[in-house]
């Protein structure tokens, strides 16, 4: 899942705070279930900020709440727009691609971030997520006995381990399992340590981010008039 | 204005709303000014409920629990404390008092300690002054209704026995 957390009150405050009527928009997926944009976190978000407006002589400003299923499809942001029409901004509890679905749909009213977007990962423990996936769109985790040496290597590095790795720790933080070790570890678990023998081929970057957004599309679901959007 | 300062407990069924009622019996004075709220256990305390308090112009907010390992439901009071303490940063955040909102331990047999606890609340919020949040009393009786309904709520389908004994199954 994407895992995001709140911004700080005072900076989402100073966002909104020349906007009449300002509808925080919560959405009920992947933020939801990392505790950062769900309805319960857009309920304490909104009491936040209208006292912290007050707090500071604001009191022009109304800020309501309202939390849709996701925020990153259309069908679901269809069902807002009633309610966005009575609205001067929108400040979205959504990932990065819930503010941007919201911008897209409604051009004429500004839309603000309530979270900071950090990674796809994992509930590693309760109240602990943790990063697993960077999305490099060639995953290579069958080679690395399902770990992510790009995801998981502050170095990147697919032929490891650096001469950072102490006791199984990464030396660019002692809190931070050494991915290679983790590597190692499992491939030998599993019997499969021979597989670790030959060099890893450079990772083709082109299916990354660095090759600017990128986009999949499944022509067999792109039925006439429902998409894809040009 | 009303300047008189409000004070909302939300207070664990088995220990802070016994301590209450027997801080009551034993003829114990403590400011009136405090409103008793009865949760069936600190656990269902939201951090929603604290802040929504506050945004009416409560002035402070008592969460009352059990004793540290005297749980009824093993770790309400424990995850309580951790909702206040989250609560207080974000007060912190919003740029309201931290001091307004505590959280306190207690048994059902320290009636005394609860008048000391609602004396001591009472007394910091006289030296921090009203909430700078409030702004009529009517605002402040509803923030009290909100809590009070909010208390509710928490209670339903929670049957509180007094024990755990089977008499009381």
């Amino acid at each position: 899942m994407i895992v995001a957390d709140r911004k700080h009150v005072p900076e989402i405050r100073d966002m909104i705070k020349n906007h009449r009527r300002v509808l925080l928009v919560g959405c009920g997926t992947c933020v939801t279930v990392c505790l950062a944009g769900g309805e319960r976190e857009t309920g304490i978000l909104g009491s936040a900020l209208r006292m912290s407006l007050k707090l500071i002589g604001n009191r022009g400003t109304t800020v309501d709440e309202c939390t849709i299923e996701r925020q990153c499809e259309d069908a679901f942001i269809d069902a807002l727009a009633p309610r966005v029409a009575e609205y001067d901004a929108i400040c979205s509890l959504g990932c990065g691609a819930g503010v941007q679905a919201l911008a897209e749909h409604f051009p004429n009213t500004p839309v603000y971030p309530g979270l900071n977007t950090q990674f796809m990962g994992i509930l590693q423990s309760q109240g602990v997520w943790a990063e697993k996936c960077a999305g490099c769109g060639n995953c290579r985790l069958g080679e690395f006995a399902g770990i992510c040496p790009i995801t998981r290597c502050a170095k990147r590095q697919l032929n490891g381990p650096c001469g950072g790795s102490r006791d199984g720790r990464c030396e660019v933080n002692e809190n931070m399992d050494c991915a290679w070790q983790l590597i190692y570890d499992r491939a030998k678990a599993l019997g499969i340590l021979e597989s670790l023998e030959s060099t890893a081929a450079p990772q083709d970057w082109s299916t990354g981010l660095d090759g600017g957004p990128r986009k999949v599309v499944r022509e067999d679901q792109c039925i006439a008039g429902l998409g894809p959007k040009v | 204005m009303d300047t008189e300062p409000v004070i909302l407990a939300f207070c664990c069924h088995y220990c802070a709303y016994a301590a209450a009622d027997l801080a009551g019996s034993m003829r114990l004075q403590y400011p009136s000014n405090v409103r008793v709220l009865r949760l069936p256990c600190t656990g269902k305390i939201e951090v929603n409920y604290i802040l929504t308090a506050f945004e009416h112009g409560i002035d402070a907010v008592i969460v009352a629990g059990c004793l540290e390992g005297g749980c009824h439901f093993l770790e309400g009071n424990l995850r309580a404390r951790k909702r206040v303490e989250r609560a207080k940063k974000l007060l912190e955040e919003i740029g309201l008092e931290p001091e307004r909102l505590d959280m306190f331990n207690l048994s059902s047999a320290d009636g005394p300690r609860f008048a000391e606890i609602v004396t001591e609340m009472s007394r910091r919020i006289k030296q921090l002054g009203p909430s700078p949040l409030r702004s009529d009393h009517k605002s402040v009786q509803q923030g009290i209704e909100k809590a009070t309904h909010q208390a509710q709520k928490a209670s339903e389908g929670v049957k509180n026995d007094c024990c755990r004994s089977q008499a009381c199954a």
